[in-house]
């Protein structure tokens, strides 16, 4: 009998240290557009999002097991909506890395106020997303459309560009592109000749093509996705339209040099953000990335995906598991050094110190523009 | 308007509209013989687009060098298995559901649809990316003004006028075709007459998914890109212009790809508002149509269907 109860009290120790060793779980979200045309990015920010937990967890020191849920939205707005009250209305999800397409992010932040859910933006770049209201539950880590036009529009000025045609999506993303491209472009001198609005799954842009040759433009501007970025510059091609192709952050991925080949050459692309090489934390998170052994590449935002979904883990250590406290520290964010650069929100929750960089294909590689042959003068962007 | 850029608009409109054809020859065909809705119809042109493009790997791979050479593989591998997919929706889906209304082969065609694209994104290499189809044809163009013509455009153009023309000769001056018809007039009394009325549906649909992947090929050669997701408007359009034309007729069929090649054009060029609006234009053009002509603009007679 004696033996019996020693036994039960051994089993019963153990037990009990056992659960003191184990860490509390704590759950934290991600959502990006996971299925549809601009996949590519958000499985480069999943997986990027899915190794800033996975190097927690590997992290004696942490306090908290997180764990990954993981949401598509499609880019679609309604898709969006749907997701995002799923994930907000799980009390058990602390706080989420969100959205890559702008057209969906602008659609769920009423949702993300409303159930009280923090959560940081890692991709989209609509101002509006953060401008248009004062909510204390949004974030972001990148920089927004209106930085990236402004910078675009100086350097096309500075080589002596005047004559554009715009061509831009008529999302919220196109659009916002069109208008701060537009406005950046005028005190510098710039003249749009025609501008065309165009939708996001269309494939024929032979129409709207003629008409911006018959207007002999040196630019072509395009403010939206890859998908229909890849279809525009190949029927420029067909149509025997010769103009540099001016894209922005939503062209600046591999997917758009494998999808045109040699044709890509001399294309332009603006992002907030910086090379992973050339980002103060980039080694370290390119590293870590290929060590994952992740299939797709992380493309463009990644790196923010990786750098939001840190702010957030390192605040939920800082304050503990409570979506209120995680809000209020993230509001107070300041100087906060992260793999994209210190990171400083504003009464807005926007990163006001995000890097610009320009880009140019060459040889089947986007290159950085300063470093690019481009830029020496060696070649020429063709008009 | 300048003569030079509404030639380059016409030449636009037309390949548009010969791509659509195709397609609206398809759901014409289909039903004609057994008067249902396929909605996957523009998944198997992408699936048609995809084979054709991993054939062209391959050939690379096996290093065939002549461009005339792969074109022909392609377009073969391409068409026949896309038939033969074609004939095993029929058998196993379409079929089956012959006697349950009309609704659930619609309803199922839609869900294998889906099946059929997110298959091509999940299980082609890193296939939610666009894909650049390779270029086969010549590719010299002539220059007068604003028109700029390219020899394969010129090709295309002609083969897909030629795919349909040859798809007319097997309807209308062939034993084959003069089945077809009968099925698609009356099944029943077809029968009696000794036709094989599923292996003529069969063929029906394999006839049908074998112009979608031509069209499929085409789509991507004259592109030059291909996604997984470019079957799903152009099921839409090819559909909408089949409706227009008069559902199981193929006159009807090919006047309504053209008619709506020519609407998304006018809605692209000639009108004040924005060209994102076009397909709204040609879509309510056609709604008009609808309503004026309820049986499409080539009224089917009841006795003749295909």
């Amino acid at each position: 009998m004696t033996r019996t109860i020693a036994v039960l009290a051994a089993v019963w120790l153990a037990a009990s240290a056992s659960a003191a060793v184990a860490k509390d779980k704590v759950k934290v979200g991600f959502i990006g557009p996971l299925t549809g045309g601009t996949a590519a990015n958000g499985i480069g920010g999943r997986n990027s999002a899915d190794l800033a937990v996975k190097l927690r967890n590997a992290d004696a020191k942490a306090k908290y097991e997180y764990e990954l849920m993981v949401l598509d939205d499609e880019c679609k707005p309604n898709v969006g909506v749907q997701v995002a009250t799923k994930m907000a209305a799980d009390r058990s999800v602390i706080a989420a890395a969100t959205h890559y397409c702008s057209a969906v992010a602008i659609g769920t932040v009423e949702t993300y106020h409303k159930f009280g859910f923090p959560i940081i933006v890692w991709g989209a770049v609509l101002p509006d997303i953060t401008y248009r209201n004062k909510f204390a539950e949004v974030h972001r880590v990148n920089g927004t459309m209106i930085n990236q036009n402004e910078t675009a529009a100086k350097l096309m000025a500075s080589l002596g560009f005047k004559k554009w045609v715009v061509i831009h999506d008529t999302t919220d993303y196109g659009k916002g592109h069109n208008k701060y491209f537009s406005e950046s472009l005028k005190p510098l001198g710039g003249e749009i000749l025609g501008t065309f609005g165009v939708t996001a799954d269309q494939q024929d842009f032979t129409a709207e093509l003629t008409q911006a040759k018959a207007l002999n433009p040196e630019v072509i501007y395009f403010g939206g996705l890859t998908p229909i970025g890849i279809r525009i510059r190949s029927q420029m091609d067909k149509l025997g339209l010769n103009a540099v192709f001016q894209g922005t952050s939503g062209i600046k991925s591999d997917a758009y040099i494998e999808g045109l080949g040699p044709l890509a050459e001399g294309s332009l692309a603006f992002i907030e953000g910086a090379p992973i090489e050339k980002l103060p934390g980039g080694q370290m998170f390119k590293a870590e990335y290929d060590k994952a052994g992740y299939k797709e590449p992380p493309e463009a935002y990644g790196a923010f995906a990786f750098a939001g979904m840190k702010l957030i883990l390192d605040k939920i250590e800082e304050v503990g598991p409570d979506r209120n406290k995680v809000r209020d520290a993230l509001g107070k964010v300041a100087n906060y050094d992260s793999i994209v650069g210190p990171v400083t929100f504003d009464d807005h929750g926007q990163n006001t110190v995000p890097i610009i960089t320009k880009y140019v294909a060459q040889d089947g590689k986007w290159v950085v523009w300063e470093d690019s042959e481009y830029a020496s003068g060696k070649r020429k962007l063709k008009k | 308007m300048d003569i030079t850029l509404f030639g380059q608009y016409l030449m636009n409109g037309l390949m548009l509209g010969v791509i659509y054809g195709l397609v609206a020859v398809g759901f014409t065909l289909f039903f004609g013989v057994l008067d249902v809705i396929k909605f996957s119809h523009g998944d198997v042109l992408t699936v048609g687009a995809f084979t054709a493009f991993a054939t062209y790997l391959a050939l690379k791979a096996a290093q065939v060098p002549s461009p005339w050479l792969q074109l022909l593989a392609m377009s073969v591998v391409a068409m026949t298995s896309m038939a033969f997919l074609g004939a095993l929706i029929a058998k196993y889906l379409v079929l089956p559901l012959r006697t349950a209304p009309a609704l659930n082969t619609l309803l199922l065609t839609l869900m294998l649809g889906t099946v059929l694209r997110e298959g091509v994104r999940l299980i082609f290499p890193d296939g939610s990316n666009p894909k650049p189809f390779p270029r086969l044809l010549p590719s010299d163009a002539f220059s007068f003004g604003a028109f700029t013509l390219r020899i394969d455009t010129v090709i295309l153009l002609l083969s897909g006028l030629a795919m349909i023309v040859a798809t007319h000769f097997l309807i209308n001056r062939t034993k084959l075709g003069l089945a077809i018809r009968a099925v698609a007039q009356d099944g029943e009394t077809a029968m009696t007459m000794g036709i094989n009325f599923t292996a003529i549906v069969l063929i029906t649909f394999a006839l049908g998914s074998g112009l979608a992947a031509f069209a499929g090929v085409m789509n991507g050669l004259y592109y030059n890109e291909i996604n997984f997701g470019m079957g799903l408007l152009l099921g839409v359009f090819g559909f909408s212009a089949a409706v227009v034309g008069g559902l199981g007729n193929i006159y009807g069929a090919i006047l309504g790809g053209f008619l709506f090649a020519g609407l998304q054009t006018i809605g692209a060029v000639a009108l004040p508002f924005a060209s994102a609006y076009k397909d709204v234009f040609a879509l309510a053009v056609l709604i008009a149509i609808m309503a004026w002509r309820p049986t499409g603009l080539i009224a089917e007679r009841t006795s003749e269907r295909v």
